[in-house]
């Protein structure tokens, strides 16, 4: 099952010339970019690790192009995402993020029920791949 | 003479009116080119070189930089054939990116910074590289204090120069070969890394002294066959230092008295017989000691209000009071001119003169 997070989600995933010219896009704008990569798939993990420095001094999408082949050649088969931050007075946040590697297969959720009090269900998903330890989740 | 030449002589409008000319060219050349739109079958090479700005590039070149003749050929050289390139691609003939790696060899104070800056503008405007900023590093901000500090180091700074143009002052400090584990090796081996394999997002330009950066590229071979264009920055004369003091003062509001400019002229005679001798940038220093003395008169003088031409003018005792003309060769520290006796026991200015006895 595909991970959706972020911008163009439901888009399929960005070609490294389209990845670019956003990057340009964010540069240009004045906002520092970041790139950050885990390997649990939760949607609700926002606790995801930086490949190095925020990136908001650089002029040419090629400088961080470099950062991302470099960050794909390390952790390739987990999942990388874009982000880039507006510092701006009155905004502080981030403007855009997506995702721009996932590993090659994506096992998906499992859907956990539980019985409650009468009859109440409460429901929780967790990815299969958490299972294994941090790591080693998708086929190292 | 090329094409160029041929171009910048034609159309020139003789002095400093320059920004005319491309529009005066047009009407002409606007009927012939308008109508065979779709197929590009043609190329107007004299309206590329006016379309994309090359022209002012190389005539502001001509307009600030003085002598330089075999530079500015050089340039003109190297537009004209990236603007072929250019014209070639657009009828799909056969074309390479060429290489535009270069290096500049030249003393110091020959304006390699300041030629590359406008190299930068020049690339840009041709459209081989996107945003032509100059990012100007040394071996310092290349090279780590420790095992594993130079690549991320080197790698930042190719990240921020990607687009424009890198330059590196004094490369050849890059390379140092009486210490084997010196890290400068493994900045090499990235920057040749990314020349080789990123030639159209960036251009290197190392730069330094000719007879070091000779023996850098022999020892490197790698950097040699990557750079395409070796540029040599011969020594001003002597005449052309002093137009470029005059255009300097000029730029700051300042001008000289003609007893000045006459002193000035020794000045910078004697000055390129002394050591640490940097052309144009001697020449700055001096002018900025020239200016402060020329303060201090007016404040010693007390003359009562002063006009605009007064807080302008340089006069020759300002010139005449450098420790240049103190220092003749057989005699030390002989005083030549009246007034620089008496300020010798005045506060004494810091500058390259005074590190050498």
């Amino acid at each position: 099952m595909r991970m959706t997070q972020g911008t163009f989600s439901f888009l399929p995933d960005l070609t490294d010339e389209q990845i670019t010219k956003q990057i340009q896009y964010c540069l240009d704008n004045g906002w520092a970019v970041n790139l950050e990569y885990t390997d649990d798939p939760h949607p609700r993990n926002t606790y995801w690790d930086m490949w190095g420095h925020p990136m908001f001094d650089i002029a040419d999408a090629a400088g961080v192009m470099m950062e991302l082949q470099s960050c794909r050649k390390a952790f390739g088969d987990r999942y990388i995402r874009l982000s880039a931050f507006d510092s701006t007075h009155g905004w502080e946040s981030v403007k855009i993020s997506f995702i721009v590697n996932r590993p090659k297969e994506e096992p998906g959720y499992r859907l956990r029920r539980q019985e409650g009090n009468g009859r109440n269900m409460r429901y929780t998903t967790e990815p299969y791949a958490d299972a294994k330890p941090e790591g080693e989740r998708y086929g190292v | 003479m090329s094409y160029l030449d041929q171009l910048n002589k034609g159309g020139k409008p003789d002095g400093a009116a320059a920004k005319p000319a491309p529009v005066a060219a047009t009407p002409e050349d606007a009927a012939e080119t308008a109508a065979p739109e779709p197929p590009i079958t043609t190329v107007d090479l004299k309206r590329e070189y006016e379309d994309a700005g090359v022209r002012d590039v190389l005539e502001e070149l001509d307009r600030e930089l003085i002598g330089l003749k075999p530079v500015k050929k050089r340039i003109r050289e190297t537009a004209a054939l990236l603007l072929v390139e250019r014209a070639r691609r657009r009828l799909g003939l056969a074309h390479e990116t060429p290489t535009l790696h270069m290096s500049f060899t030249g003393n110091p104070g020959t304006g390699k910074t300041t030629v590359a800056l406008k190299m930068a503008n020049l690339l840009h405007r041709l459209g081989y590289i996107r945003k032509g900023h100059l990012v100007s590093v040394t071996r310092d901000d290349l090279v780590g204090q420790y095992i594993g500090h130079t690549a991320p180091k080197t790698k930042d700074i190719l990240k921020k120069a990607m687009g424009g143009v890198l330059f590196i002052d004094e490369a050849y400090y890059l390379y140092r070969p009486e210490n084997e584990r010196d890290y400068g090796q493994e900045a090499i081996e990235i920057l040749l890394q990314v020349m080789e394999n990123q030639r159209d997002d960036l251009v290197v330009i190392l730069a330094g002294y000719a007879d070091r950066m000779d023996k850098f590229f022999e020892s490197n071979p790698g950097f040699r066959s990557r750079i395409a264009h070796h540029i040599d920055f011969p020594d001003y004369s002597n005449d052309e230092l002093h137009r470029i003091a005059v255009g300097m003062l000029e730029r700051q509001n300042y001008h000289l008295t003609d007893e000045a400019a006459t002193i000035l002229a020794s000045y910078i005679e004697q000055r390129r017989g002394q050591p640490h001798f940097a052309n144009a940038r001697s020449i700055r220093n001096a002018l900025d000691r020239a200016r402060l003395r020329q303060a201090n008169r007016l404040f010693e003088q007390d003359a009562g209000p002063l006009d605009a031409a007064a807080l302008s003018e340089i006069a020759a005792e300002d010139i005449a009071a450098s420790r240049v003309f103190l220092q003749k060769p057989g005699h030390n520290a002989e005083p030549v001119h009246p007034e620089t006796a008496a300020r010798e026991t005045g506060p004494r200015e810091l500058g390259e003169e005074e590190r050498h006895p």
